[in-house]
């Protein structure tokens, strides 16, 4: 992950030297197999104590696969996963518990990832009592009491069954519990998709202010770029199982160098009916290709409007362009480079006039009447 | 027709296609009447595209469904649809089964539910061609092959032999469009069309809907929770909260005045990107969307409304029109006013305290 520190106006109360923090969670060139499908093919990542890091992509992207494999759902194929410095890749159930307490997940689905059968309570209780903590009934039912106000619940909830409740608070049952054993990491897998707008907002909310107050480092699962900007420090844009950008949230924002984090920007429809009509839609063809046999060269470039014949030829590295990295050899070394978004076709380099560089005929799709 | 630029106004005059007055479906279930809409008006304008926004058990599916008498028997329907002048409710299996597919379509949120794994794509498409347009099976076919090119399918010839698994969600919709264009319906109902798409698949086919649109003034009426999509086809909004119409206007008055309290919290809450995020808060709506058995006399949004009063809680306001001053001149598509000329384009909310000319917050103002 980018060890750049926070550009533009820092969070608040965020650590003003992120990349003096410990690494609490280290992916290298991590790859998960399954059978002749890869979900994850090569992906690298460092997130800090305290920092959070959005993994955008669409469905297929992988994003998912890589939160099991560092909370250790399944195996990794190759590459490592190093949570707080200890390689956890292939440790065994047994070997694996006690690096469980470091790490926390939230699922989409709370009706899915809380079991039906249990109290509330019982479920923020299960990580204390996995952890093999010694608890008198008095103390554990505090800290139920304690975990369920920190998400906003009153301390009744803990009697109630998981039906009783809102899908709003089932997700904060859920967050309740992962933040049970204080980890140092928490993987939030689209932790809001399943959530209408009002409530989705008050869990982004929750999870930003927890955050904040805890301080624990957050992958931030979505494929949602919108919901990312308002709590990320940095992003890490994924597809067909490998990252095609990294950098902080203002740079990817103000700067997307890549033509699909441009077209993941453009695609995504603003609540404004003169902006939305204002832009040029980008159509990228409906296809994701078969992660069994993805694309050669850049996988991005059977649905890149701007490809070249060497994007099918030749694999693009991740390589750093200023704030940010990207894999793209369309992208020059100073950031100019093609933007799908506008008919001028160019991203300028930050701070610097953009070169007047030609722009590919067939860039856009004007997908509306003139 | 509105007056919009961009589209082809089909010459079938100005009276609504479709008609919806005093709408109300109860449902029984074993713990007692539940309320799932109550008292919807909405029209639907040749060539013109609705799309009724609400949260989830606002009652805007079960809005749709109720239009040609998809529900199931336990539904209790009251009011008037009136579907090119023929009234829907309480009409005749066989006066349904005529309107369902001529002139009222469907596509749904999940295609892959909605199309048959065994039968191939082109099968499915031309089944309806020869059931309600008695095509012999080439003519089908033909035409098959022709919408899946309508609905931007490439090389539509060899994708009418494939099966639905063999398509990804994006196609899959796209043949679900096709199958429910087949005979050219006047309305097209689409719930939660993009819902389960990608965002760079849901950019392409809400343009195949603006096409239809554009291509053979079908009348849509699109229903969604995203607030994106409905500023993206949408020409009038109806804002749908506890089985009532809140607030109905069109598009750019909507998302510019907002009246009632429910849609400027709606709009508030939608995180937005570009908004110059990390620094404030998305702003929520308190509370819980209410589960009715009876429709009270008063505001169902009275406990969660910052600006609620005693009135709210004893007296149900209905839909009046707005008291804003006079929007400046809109581009592109008209503005949500224009006094009542019997489509429904005034600016209209159910509110004992609206808005007015109250500015929505801006992300600069709150930040």
């Amino acid at each position: 992950m980018s060890t750049v520190p926070t550009q533009g106006a820092p969070r608040p109360d965020a650590p003003e030297q992120v990349h003096d923090q410990p690494v609490v969670l280290e992916l290298e060139d991590l790859a998960m197999h399954y059978g002749p499908v890869r979900a994850v093919d090569g992906v690298s990542l460092q997130i800090r104590r305290g920092q959070v890091t959005a993994l955008v992509g669409e469905s297929g992207s992988g994003k998912s696969t890589v939160g099991r494999c560092i909370v250790r759902l399944v195996e990794p194929t190759a590459g490592a996963v190093r949570l707080a410095g200890a390689d956890v890749t292939h440790l065994s159930r047994g070997q694996m518990r006690q690096h469980r307490r470091d790490v926390s997940i939230v699922f989409q689905d709370p009706a899915g990832s809380l079991d039906p059968r249990m109290l509330v309570g019982d479920v923020i209780a299960e990580p204390l009592r996995l952890q093999g903590s010694r608890l008198s009934r008095q103390e554990r039912s505090q800290r139920v009491s304690d975990g369920l106000r920190r998400v906003g619940l009153r301390p009744e909830v803990a009697k109630r069954y998981p039906h009783e409740l809102s899908g709003g608070q089932r997700q904060r049952v859920s967050i309740a519990r992962a933040l049970m054993s204080e980890p140092t990491l928490l993987v939030a897998d689209e932790p809001t998709s399943a959530l209408d707008v009002s409530v989705q907002a008050s869990v982004l909310n929750l999870l930003a202010d927890l955050q904040r107050d805890i301080g624990f480092a957050c992958l931030f699962i979505t494929h949602d770029l919108s919901a990312v900007e308002y709590l990320a420090d940095d992003i890490a844009v994924m597809y067909l199982g490998q990252l095609v950008e990294q950098g902080t949230r203002e740079e990817i924002f103000a700067h997307p160098r890549h033509p699909y984090t441009q077209a993941l920007l453009a695609a995504a429809p603003v609540a404004d009916p003169a902006k939305q009509r204002a832009r040029t839609p980008v159509l990228l063809g409906d296809d994701l290709p078969s992660a069994m046999d993805p694309p050669s060269g850049c996988r991005f470039h059977t649905r890149c409007p701007v490809a070249v014949p060497r994007c099918a030829e030749e694999v693009p590295t991740l390589r750093k362009v200023g704030g940010a990295t990207v894999a793209c050899h369309l992208v020059e070394d100073d950031g100019t480079g093609p933007d799908i978004r506008s008919a001028a076709g160019t991203v300028e380099a930050a701070g610097t006039a953009a070169p007047a560089a030609t722009a590919p005929e067939t860039a856009t799709t004007t997908g509306r009447p003139a | 027709m509105t007056a919009t630029a961009t589209t082809a106004t089909p010459d079938t005059g100005t009276a609504p296609v479709l008609e919806v007055a005093g709408l109300g479906v109860r449902f029984a279930t074993e713990s007692g009447t539940l309320s799932a809409v109550d008292g919807v008006d909405l029209s639907l304008a040749p060539g013109e595209i609705v799309g009724i926004v609400g949260e989830s058990g606002c009652g805007k599916s079960v809005t749709a469904m109720s239009l040609a008498g998809l529900l199931p028997r336990s539904a209790k329907i009251e009011g008037s649809v009136r579907l090119l002048g023929t009234e829907l409710v309480g009409a005749k299996p066989g006066v349904l089964r005529a309107a369902r597919g001529q002139d009222i379509a469907y596509i749904f949120q999940e295609p892959m539910s909605s199309l048959n794994p065994v039968l191939t794509v082109g099968r499915q498409i031309t089944e309806v061609l020869q059931v309600h347009e008695k095509l012999s099976r080439k003519e089908a076919l033909e035409r098959a092959v022709e919408l899946l090119g309508v609905v931007g399918i490439p090389s539509p010839r060899e994708r009418v032999k494939h099966y639905p698994h063999q398509l990804s969600g994006g196609m899959r919709q796209r043949v679900m469009i096709a199958m429910a264009v087949a005979c050219q319906p006047r309305v097209l109902v689409a719930d939660e069309p993009t819902t389960a798409l990608d965002v760079t698949v849901q950019a392409g086919i809400l343009d195949v809907l603006r096409g239809l649109r554009d291509r053979f003034g079908t009348s849509i009426l699109v229903i969604t929770h995203d607030l994106g999509v409905i500023a993206d086809v949408a020409d009038r909004v109806v804002v749908m909260y506890a089985g009532r119409v809140v607030e109905r206007a069109g598009v750019d008055e909507l998302f510019a005045r907002p009246q009632h309290h429910y849609t400027s919290g709606l709009l508030s809450a939608s995180p937005t990107p570009g908004r110059h995020a990390g620094t404030h808060r998305l702003q929520e709506i308190p509370g819980l969307v209410p589960v009715l058995s009876e429709q009270p006399d008063a505001c169902t949004f009275a406990d969660r409304c910052p600006a609620a009063t005693d009135r709210c809680t004893t007296s149900r306001p209905v839909l009046e029109p707005a008291r804003v001053s006079a929007p400046e001149p809109a581009q592109g598509r008209p503005m949500g006013q224009g006094g009542p000329d019997g489509l429904g384009r005034e600016h209209l909310v159910a509110c004992w305290h609206p808005r007015g000319d109250t500015p929505r917050l801006t992300p600069e103002d709150r930040a």
